[in-house]
């Protein structure tokens, strides 16, 4: 029992795909410029990510190694297109502002790299789990970057205003960076610090040190 | 790893099972969904037309709204309307990007590259069968992107009864801003012809002169994105746009 809770809770912050494991960066810059986005873009990686660590869990004594990872790619593939097809039947508005952005959960590393990395070794349940545990340790972080960005860029969240802007009539100047792709970069990097401020020992050992610049006499 | 697993017999039916699974999955969502998706995007576009032209009411649905809108086909060239062409199936995108029923542009100011030859155009008639309001499709490049949208005209066919986009990827809270409310609200109201000619002009931010009935405002920092909607906006409504099918309609020989 502490096990599987282990395997939920771990992801979140321990062992956060985007904070330690620096997975998936690429749709967390392109989806996070509204909360509602996020939270929508989450909900879709969480069912991707625990629906393929499932079956490739489920068939993973049967999959020849030398086409593993094409498997993994077929199911992860499958289970995308149908979250897009669901998106667009049920949640139009939603579907339009994600675009792109559903589709290229095929490539989001998380999804591949918890298959390959756990579905592959572990029962059903665990990975399924592990597949929860992971989607929702990259909507963290998701949330945090699109509730930051909303915020500060058009004083809304949810679409609800919080802070007036300027150009309603209120007092609140928008940030127009936090609306580009920089203003992500900057968020997900103080949110990585701050995790590591947290928890040290998640700080990676360097790599090379720089010798100190000892001044030397000119011969 | 038992040495049965390694066979390329094996291999290649593990392949094609997993293959014809997730064919099936996948075949079945798209197939049993297909109409729910249609319903949706037809809804969409029905909702952006009506909106444009500030005819949602709150209290009716859309598809009530849309009753009373006449959905037509025009050949632009002549400016007549094209009834051998059936409205409800015409893609307009498709036709513009099919050389058979498009022409490529050489001045090319709103920046689509090829305008198709027929367009549809949305008429709102009153009670007694006369032009109440023209709803016009219209798009361009801005800075990054198309911009997809309508520009309503009033029944003298020179008065802006409202302009609206569906689909942009400008930047938001820049560029963006096009969808904004207070931004749009400056239209209607405004004329586009002035002798003949299209006089209507978007502006730097905050340099329209408003006793003007010609001048829009401009986004402030987004000069490229109003600039390229002030391109598209006087290409739609020039001669090579809308003008000719208006002028027909007014005289009433469209």
């Amino acid at each position: 029992m502490a096990k599987t809770k282990e395997i939920m809770v771990n992801p979140l912050f321990n062992n956060n795909p985007i904070g330690l494991q620096i997975l998936g960066i690429c749709s967390a810059l392109a989806v996070t410029t509204s909360l509602q986005v996020s939270l929508v873009m989450t909900a879709a990686v969480v069912f991707v990510t625990a629906f393929s660590n499932l079956f490739v869990s489920m068939i993973r004594n049967y999959i020849p190694s030398s086409i593993r990872i094409i498997v993994q790619m077929t199911i992860i593939a499958s289970l995308v297109i149908l979250v897009d097809q669901m998106l667009k039947a049920f949640a139009y508005e939603m579907s339009k502002q994600l675009s792109v952005f559903v589709g290229l959960i095929i490539t989001n590393c998380i999804v591949m790299g918890r298959a390959e990395a756990f579905a592959m070794q572990n029962p059903p349940g665990m990975s399924f789990l592990d597949g929860v545990g992971n989607g929702l340790g990259y909507g963290v972080v998701l949330v945090f970057v699109g509730a930051f960005r909303e915020l500060f860029g058009t004083g809304k969240l949810l679409g609800l205003e919080i802070l007036p802007l300027t150009t309603e009539g209120g007092w609140y100047e928008a940030n127009g960076l936090m609306l580009l792709a920089p203003a992500a970069f900057f968020l997900i990097g103080g949110f990585i610090w701050i995790i590591r401020t947290w928890k040290p020992e998640q700080v990676e050992a360097p790599e090379f040190k720089i010798k100190p610049n000892v001044a030397k006499e000119a011969q | 790893m038992s040495a049965k697993k390694e066979t390329v017999g094996y291999t290649v039916t593990v392949a094609f099972l997993v293959c014809l699974v997730c064919a099936i999955v996948v075949s079945v969502a798209a197939v049993s969904l297909r109409s729910t998706q249609k319903l949706n995007a037809e809804l969409d576009m029905k909702t952006n037309i009506l909106a444009s032209a500030d005819l949602l009411e709150p209290g009716k649905t859309v598809e009530e709204s849309f009753e009373q809108i006449e959905t037509r086909v025009i050949d632009l060239e002549t400016g007549k309307f094209a009834d051998d062409i059936d409205a409800a199936t015409f893609d307009q995108r498709k036709a513009a990007s099919d050389p058979a029923r498009s022409e490529k542009l050489s001045d090319d100011p709103a920046g689509i590259i090829r305008q198709e030859n027929h367009s549809l155009v949305y008429i709102v008639r009153d009670t007694a069968g006369e032009v109440d309001k023209v709803i016009l499709p219209i798009r361009g490049y801005g800075l990054w992107s198309t911009l997809y949208g309508f520009v309503a005209l009033e029944s003298d066919l020179n008065t802006i009864a409202g302009l609206g986009f569906y689909e942009h990827g400008e930047t938001p809270g820049l560029g963006g801003e096009v969808d904004n409310e207070r931004w749009k609200a400056q239209w209607p109201g405004k004329q586009v012809y002035l002798d003949g000619d299209v006089e209507i002009t978007i502006t730097k931010g905050g340099a329209a002169d408003a006793s003007s009935p010609y001048e829009v405002d401009g986004l402030s920092g987004a000069t490229l994105t109003t600039r390229g909607v002030d391109n598209f906006v006087k290409f739609w409504l020039g001669e090579r746009g809308f003008q000719p099918f208006l002028q027909n309609l007014a005289a009433g020989e469209a």
